[in-house]
């Protein structure tokens, strides 16, 4: 029974990094010889992804999340400047004496436990100023993990209010049998008819997908779970894993029958390792049951296999088509599309991917018939969707709605008063202003994978727009110039906007920009990444124009940030090392 | 309007394709330009420098990786795109350390050639001065990775034409570089020769012959006397190899 696929690259890849807290050229080459890979793939892989490391971390590595809701500006103080202040460490650097190192991270999904970190991996959350310096004192003593507090690891799941799919729970295995009771068609048709459209983001029909896999020309067929979760500020696959596990492997089954696909794959985020065990422990207790392997409940010439693997830090791999990439041992570089997975996918065979969510979805459609679940929901956009509410609220969490609830009555839900915006669908989707709080959560109006971002009235938005901008820019493949080079330039240039240095010309040529990076690029990270401030733009003018310099033009040149490598050299902040 | 058979329209104009063919391949084989770097003719399309662009039934699309569709109306030449050209160059400039004056592709690259077609007379956005790593191992060539747009032509050279496989292309977002594929990471110890396609097919001065140095005196080079708008239209791998056969 393979559940782990222990020789995939990534994961060969993160024995190492652990063993010797990074992966030198030696060792790459090392790989590429025991894996049969051409060394320049290996090297590829280990730097495309951001748990690679090719100088060594420290013993204590520390990954603080940046995102708006979990990360280190979160709440009033700058968490990191304070870690960075109580270790004498500087974010990105390993301290020499190599114990310890601390860089940024890109959101690990803890957005409902306020400011949180990955500590050698592992997630620890609420995080606040006595916390920060208590941990640093552990460090201090190279006390070891294990005998940290344990409820700093502690992770809630936070359901604040369970629907269609959270309330009912379903029993190991009864989707299952129903379906195997009927044939494939008609399950595949159950699906079609229930309207169930994709949860990741894009909204696909999921019984049309399931039918064109079935369709497609292929020798093996593949069943693939997207459990990458990258957006900021979601974090609802991460409860439904921990929750739900089960009926998301039932779904993941029920879809091989209806292809005929005889393997999966779970693809989880790396920042989720830490579920990892629990995923197992289910996985095989269904192979324990008969509801996985050979003969699945009894049916001669049914067989399923499901095996895990995990990434390494890229919210890219989140797209389909490089999360396939990064399946097949590669960087998670977006294919050409068409062809779709469907067709090409897996080893350029039929593939179904689709979000958590989804797949648990399917299962309860089998199980209760599609009929219910149409009954939720809007006419467009049947059944539910799990939100994941954070931000400036009382109580973040997971709420489910039926399709079509507004906006304004999340908020009223979760305790959230004198907002000033809302993102939803994270940095790629949209950011609104209270005009819109009317508007509803739907593929028809707005529609989200779930991340559900509140801002209250006293938070900076340029500043949200610039970490955004940041996300992009890191997180962009560089596969293409307009996202390669664009979100970098889009970074630079909310930068000088959000730190009063850009007059009204910077304002047009950001909004030229914007249109570039999300026409011309290859894929949906480029496609998207410009949205956050072309509403910034739309929606709150007057907070741009509060900052821009009141003069015709100002130079891209920053003459002060220049000296900024004289300063560290020098180790000199004090007044007379800056221009003004 | 009636649809002809396996035809599509650019800017109104009705050009014939085959089953297979790309949107570029048609326009190329009926002499019709659209601004590409990382496409050539005969090597498999990627789709990275999205120079090509188009409009195509009212969706923005690479033309070197779509594949042409009966009655497809395809806008090229348009003010919008061409500006978004434009930037794109712009960009790939920034991006890199494009030394123009005293680099010895200089009249011979595409980049360039690209700008002077595109009306490019300033870089427009802030120069990102990479430090990317010089590899100079190797005998008869050289590489600058300054100077790379990350086209990734020689890496599809290499491996689909040469069978090779000495490039390829690692790092992510702006940290994306060139790399080799030897045990040592340098140039000097893979097989790659002179004659090879991925040591002729840079479109800029980043992969360069060593010890040949303006045998054509600038002025006088390909882009110097034509542009690329025509050059680019007689362009086959097949030629690059020398193999008249075609
Ligand atoms: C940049 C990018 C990131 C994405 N990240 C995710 C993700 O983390 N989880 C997910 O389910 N879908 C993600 N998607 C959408 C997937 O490409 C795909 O549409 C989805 O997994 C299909 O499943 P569904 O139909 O069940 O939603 C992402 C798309 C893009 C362009
Ligand atoms: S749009 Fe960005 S993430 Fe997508 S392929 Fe281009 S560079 Fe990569
Ligand atoms: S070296 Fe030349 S051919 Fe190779 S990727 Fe760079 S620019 Fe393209
Ligand atoms: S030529 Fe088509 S994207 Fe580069």
């Amino acid at each position: 029974m393979a559940d782990f696929m222990a020789d995939h690259l990534l994961h060969r890849l993160y024995r190492l990094q652990e063993k010797h807290r990074h992966i030198p050229f030696q060792l790459m080459v090392e790989v590429a010889r025991e894996s049969g890979l051409p060394v320049s793939q290996v090297a590829a892989v280990v730097n495309f992804y951001s748990f690679f490391y090719q100088q060594p971390v420290g013993r204590y590595h520390l990954l603080f999340s940046n995102c708006t809701s979990c990360g280190y500006q979160a709440g009033e103080v700058n968490l990191l400047a304070l870690l960075r202040q109580q270790l004498s460490i500087v974010p990105g650097q390993t301290r020499t004496d190599g114990v310890v190192s601390v860089d940024e991270t890109s959101c690990i999904g803890m957005c409902d436990h306020g400011p949180s970190m990955l500590v050698n991996g592992a997630p620890i959350v609420n995080l606040d100023e006595d916390r920060i310096r208590q941990l640093c004192g552990l460090i201090a003593a190279e006390q070891s993990l294990d005998r940290w507090p344990a409820d700093w690891f502690r992770i809630n799941n936070h359901i604040r209010k369970p629907g269609l799919l959270l309330n009912a729970p379903l029993q190991s295995g009864g989707s299952l049998s129903k379906a195997l009771a009927g044939d494939a068609q008609r399950m595949l048709e159950s699906i079609v008819q229930s309207g169930l459209r994709g949860r990741g983001g894009a909204g696909f029909a999921t019984g049309k997908k399931w039918l064109f896999c079935r369709e497609a020309e292929g020798d093996a067929r593949y069943v693939v779970c997207n459990a990458d979760e990258g957006e900021p500020g979601t974090f609802k696959d991460r409860v439904l894993l921990q929750c739900h596990a089960d009926a998301l492997f039932e779904g993941m089954t029920l879809c091989a029958y209806g292809i005929g696909a005889k393997k999966g794959f779970l693809y989880l985020r790396g920042e989720y390792r830490y579920l990892l065990g629990h995923l197992q422990t289910v996985l095989r207790r269904r192979y324990d049951s008969g509801l996985l392997g050979a003969s699945i409940l009894g049916q001669a010439g049914f067989s399923f296999d499901i095996e895990l693997v995990v990434g390494a830090g890229a919210y890219i791999c989140g797209e389909e088509s490089a999360l396939i990439e990064s399946l097949e041992g590669k960087p998670g570089i977006p294919r050409i599309r068409p062809p779709f997975p469907v067709t090409h996918g897996y080893l350029g065979c039929p593939t179904v991917v689709n979000n958590v969510e989804t797949f648990i979805a399917a299962a309860h459609i089998v199980q209760d018939g599609s009929d219910g679940f149409g009954a939720v929901g809007t006419e467009k956009s049947p059944g539910s969707k799990l939100l994941s509410v954070s931000g400036d609220c009382r109580t973040p969490g997971i709420y489910e709605y039926p399709y079509g609830a507004s906006i304004q009555q999340v908020l009223d839900d979760c305790g959230a008063t004198q907002v000033q915006a809302v993102q939803i669908g994270g940095p790629a989707g949209s950011l609104l202003a209270k005009k819109d709080f009317n508007r509803r959560i739907s593929f028809e109006d707005v529609s989200t994978g779930g991340s559900f971002l509140i801002f209250g009235e006293y938070r900076d938005l340029l500043s949200i727009n610039r970490n955004f901008a940041r996300f992009f820019a890191h997180e962009s493949c560089g596969f293409c110039t307009p996202c390669r080079v664009g979100t970098r330039l889009l970074e630079n240039s909310i930068g000088k906007i959000a730190d009063g240095r850009a007059t009204w010309r910077d304002v047009d040529e950001i909004k030229q920009l914007s249109r570039i990076v999300s026409r011309y690029s290859h894929c949906g990270l480029g496609h998207t990444a410009a949205n956050h401030i072309l509403d910034s733009v739309r929606h709150f003018p007057g907070h741009i124009q509060n900052v821009l310099a009141q003069q015709a033009f100002t130079p891209a040149f920053d003459l002060d940030a220049a000296l900024e490598t004289a300063r560290q050299l020098t180790q000199r902040d004090d007044a007379d090392a800056h221009l003004e | 309007m009636t649809q002809l058979k396996d035809t599509i329209f650019i800017d109104g104009k009705a050009i014939g394709f085959t089953e297979g063919q790309t949107i570029m391949d048609a326009a190329l084989s009926a002499q019709v330009y659209i601004p590409h770097l990382c496409h050539y003719p005969g090597l498999t399309p990627s789709g990275n420098c999205r120079l090509c662009v188009v409009e195509a039934d009212g969706r923005m699309v690479a033309a070197c990786t779509t594949a042409a569709r009966e009655g497809q109306q395809v806008s090229n030449n348009t003010a919008e795109l061409s500006a978004a050209r434009k930037a794109i160059t712009q960009m790939l400039f920034v991006e890199g350390n494009h030394i123009c004056p005293s680099c010895e592709k200089s009249g011979n690259c595409k980049l360039q050639a690209m700008g002077y077609y595109l009306g490019m007379l300033e870089e427009h956005y802030p120069q990102f001065n990479p430090h990317r790593a010089l590899d100079a191992s190797h005998p008869d060539i050289f590489l600058d990775r300054g100077r790379c747009i990350l086209c990734g032509l020689c890496v599809r050279s290499s491996h689909d034409v040469d069978k090779k496989n000495v490039f390829a292309i690692a790092g992510r977002g702006a940290d994306a570089r060139l790399i080799v594929n030897t045990v040592s990471g340098k140039l000097g110890d893979s097989n790659l020769d002179v004659g090879d396609l991925a040591a002729n097919i840079c479109p800029v001065g980043a992969i360069m012959f060593k010890e040949h140095g303006y045998v054509t005196p600038i002025g006088e080079r390909i882009y110097d006397r034509q542009k690329i708008s025509d050059v680019a239209l007689n362009e086959h791998v097949l030629e690059q190899k020398g193999d008249k056969a075609r």
